[in-house]
């Protein structure tokens, strides 16, 4: 299959009126890479109650197949969120590297 | 209280799975604006046109060749999304009527932040308030001019330092009191007015959903924190919409058909001071001057309860 | 079949536009423009156009508007002067940029200041970098075929840009004349129904009015110049077409007695009218005197006019807008431009005249064609002049 492009490498390339027919192509991006610090997940402190899973501004932590929580890491900022406002604290914020 | 108000805890599970507003965005850490967008996308499903004014969230969305939106979405420019989502509404319409697109509801809803609903876009959202468009509008109000670098605007507090409104020996940053946009658009008389934040999400959702299944005009005014312009750490932007609210600073309410009504009620309002200790942008407060921010959110917010017990709605009025 | 009507160019407009069926039409009152939208309005009141009528609250709204049910798929429709236009210059390049195919027409008139409602078009001109199909109608007739003939060309599949149909205000908005207007039956068989590259709806998702990165730009600019270039292939295909069908004929430059004359001069809307009963009476008198009209000024066309000028050896250009500090007015500007690298090019001189509606009659042409002949000899010092202006 063909490498998608960055950019479009010639004006003729262009969409008409620049619009985009690919919706959410922005995951292409991934702004995990902006990231100082990871969130960790306690499983054993962890209720599901899945706050911080609607707190996330990315929209980057769903439930696994267990039924906990986790973010994704190819688009989690770190902005520390989840783990502010995990009550049963079971979200700790630690340094990248 | 549970953290998520005193809704079901487990409640964030039932909500739409669905992201419409995806990954990948180049929103700021702790971006209040971004997640008061997914939450309201979730809440809107997918029929769905969305009208962006231009602005922190039109520029973090779409740098072509890439969007982040899984809703059909148009930007044109700054002062305009309302009138643009006037022209669509009644493009969507007539299409329908004539039979060139499927005969199902789908809502317009414009999007825009407090510079393109306070300052620029006032004109536009009034007339497309006054027209009757079946248009839901949606004001997230970060409270200064982000995208440019933190601006002052007509929705940006009392006291607050920005970069055109800065804090100096000679100014205490922002010597004006925030416009009250919502009551504005009471006084368009539409169906459905309400304040919101996303540190509240049910809430905002619910609203969210009740104004979309309006017919007519609604307008929703969310607070959305914004980490950077406010100078609080990213981890506390949820907590900050919160104070907010218990502070009485942004009270939650809806107006439907003129009837007032408090979403939520916190049962202790706190002093002002817990809200604004905790921002940069309010930093140089002095004592006084904190003592004059209560005074004046202390009225503010009696008068909306004396609004809220005394003020009847239309079909009561009818009688 | 066609009907011969009389009636005021401004109705004659709107009843031509209805013909092409708009879905939307959004529009802000101003003089001269006024009575196009008041007529459409008037039209769907009267059930005979199913389209939404937005009454907004500003040109600025009234673009924007035609802008977003554009981009719903709807055929959109405008029309404004002057002032308004000039609020509309927001989302005039926007329009084009995001390719989508609104039709205006645009009463012409002097901008302020000082403010003042009659013609020129200086309105127009500062617009004219903004990536719209322009084109000029000299009277009533050209006026309504332009209204129907904009749609065609703007919604064609290689063009998909807005197009602006611009007539002299009150010359030609508030004059009754006899026209030839088609039948709906006509209009349907010439107009395709509006098929756009997208529609805001939630089966197919688009993303409309993104963001372009310095990564980028120079490609969107070089698009926007490619794309308004060729559409003057469409442009010529519509109106060949227009011209069997209808049997009248449009060129981007409408020549009048032009081929071997010494002189010519190159109007631009209505005073197209005057000038060529000034050049007939020269011609009678002896004066090696032709007539250009420029009808398309978007994309302007280089090519026919270095092909109409041929022989001649002194051009004298008529401009109704002033282009401050710069060289003139703006059609002479492109045209000295389109002569550079000719061999043998004319002599060219440029006439500022009629501004914010001061009359041009017919001996002022006479006029200018005096000293257009003068200049066969000696090149006049001044390179432009506001024509008639009091004071040395």
């Amino acid at each position: 299959m063909k490498k998608k492009k960055k950019w479009p490498e010639d004006w003729q390339d262009l969409n008409p009126g620049c619009m985009v027919f690919e919706p959410g192509s922005a995951r292409e991006y991934h702004t995990g890479s902006w990231r100082a610090e990871r969130p960790i997940f306690d499983e054993s402190k962890c209720i599901r109650c899945g706050v911080c899973y609607i707190f996330c501004p990315e929209g980057c932590i769903s439930q696994n197949k267990n039924g906990y929580f986790e973010a994704d890491l190819d688009y989690c900022k770190g902005c520390g969120i989840c783990a502010h406002e995990c009550w049963p604290r079971a979200i700790k914020m630690i340094e990248e590297g | 209280m549970s953290i998520v108000e005193n809704f079901d805890l487990y409640a964030p599970r039932l909500i739409d799975k669905e992201e419409y507003f995806s990954a990948g965005h180049r929103a700021c850490q702790g971006c209040g604006e971004a997640l008061a967008i997914r939450l309201m996308c979730k809440a809107l499903g997918k029929d769905t046109v969305v009208v962006n004014a231009t602005g922190c969230m039109e520029v973090i969305s779409t740098m072509y060749p890439t969007t982040a939106w899984n809703l059909p979405w148009i930007h044109v420019a700054f002062p305009n999304a309302a009138a643009v989502a006037a022209g669509v509404e009644a493009g969507l319409k007539v299409m329908r009527r004539k039979g060139r697109i499927p005969d199902r509801d789908v809502k317009t809803v414009a999007i825009g932040g407090d510079g393109g609903t306070f300052d620029i876009g006032f004109q536009a959202l009034s007339g497309t308030m006054e027209r009757g468009h079946d248009v839901l509008y949606v004001c997230f109000d970060n409270e200064a001019y982000m995208n440019t670098g933190i601006q002052r605007s007509g929705a940006t507090p009392f006291g607050a330092s920005t970069t055109t409104a800065p804090a100096g020996v000679a100014s205490s940053g922002k010597g004006q009191w925030k416009k009250n946009i919502t009551e504005i658009m009471v006084a368009h008389n539409v169906p459905y007015v309400a304040t919101a934040c996303h540190s509240y999400p049910i809430d905002f959702m619910n609203k969210v959903k009740k104004a979309r299944s309006i017919k007519g005009p609604s307008f929703i005014h969310c607070l959305s924190v914004c980490p950077t312009g406010w100078r609080v750490p990213s981890a506390h932007a949820i907590k900050m919409g919160r104070l907010a609210v218990e502070t009485g600073i942004f009270p939650l309410y809806e107006v439907e058909e003129g009837k007032y009504r408090m979403t939520y009620r916190p049962e202790r309002i706190r002093p002002v001071e817990d809200y604004i200790k905790g921002q940069g942008r309010f930093r140089h407060l002095s004592p006084d001057e904190l003592t004059a921010i209560q005074k004046r959110i202390t009225l503010e917010y009696n008068k909306l309860l004396d609004k809220v017990d005394n003020l009847h709605s239309w079909g009561e009025l009818q009688d | 079949m066609s009907k011969r009507i009389g009636m005021e160019i401004a109705l004659a407009a709107a009843e031509a536009v209805a013909l092409c069926k708009p879905d939307v039409v959004a529009a802000y009152p101003i003089t001269p423009n006024t009575h196009v939208p008041e007529h459409l309005s008037d039209i769907v009141a009267e059930g005979r156009l199913d389209a939404e009528f937005i009454c907004v609250e500003s040109e600025h709204s009234a673009l924007s508007a035609c802008c977003g049910a554009s981009g719903a798929g709807a055929r959109s429709f405008t029309a404004t002067s002057s002032q308004g236009l000039a609020y509309m210059s927001e989302i005039i390049p926007i329009a084009s940029s995001m390719r989508l195919p609104v039709v205006m027409i645009v009463g012409n008139r002097a901008l302020s200041g000082p403010i003042n409602i009659w013609n020129d078009q200086s309105d127009i001109m500062y617009q004219r970098d903004s990536g719209w199909i322009s084109m000029f109608a000299a009277n009533g007739q050209e006026t309504i075929d332009m209204a129907i003939q904009a749609f065609k060309i703007a919604e064609h599949r290689d063009v998909m840009l807005p197009v602006n149909v611009n007539l002299d205000g009150f010359q030609l908005t508030h004059v009754v004349e006899p026209m030839e207007m088609p039948d709906q039956k006509e209009v349907d068989s010439f107009l395709p129904p509006f098929k756009p590259i997208a529609t805001l709806h939630p089966d197919k998702i688009v993303s409309m009015g993104t963001l372009g990165l310095p990564e980028i730009f120079n490609e969107t600019a070089k698009s926007k110049d490619e794309i308004l270039k060729d559409s003057r292939r469409v442009i010529l295909e519509v109106w060949k077409e227009w011209e069997e069908k209808f049997g009248r004929k449009y060129e981007p430059i409408e020549a009048c007695e032009a081929r071997g004359s010494d002189v010519l001069l190159m109007t631009l809307g209505s005073m197209g009218e005057t000038a060529e009963v000034a050049v007939e009476e020269a011609r009678k008198d002896g004066i090696s005197v032709g007539l250009l009209k420029l009808k398309l000024w978007r994309p302007f066309p280089f090519e026919e006019l270095r092909k109409a000028v041929k022989g001649c050896k002194v051009l004298a250009v008529l401009d109704r807008a002033v282009s401050y500090g710069g060289p003139g007015g703006p059609v002479f500007s492109e045209v000295r431009s389109a002569f550079y690298d000719m061999q043998e090019r004319p002599v060219v001189i440029n006439e500022i005249i009629g501004l914010g509606g001061r009359d041009v009659p017919v001996s002022d042409f006479r006029k200018i064609i005096e000293k257009s002949v003068q200049a066969i000899k000696t090149k006049p010092e001044e390179e432009y002049e506001i024509f008639g202006v009091r004071g040395s």
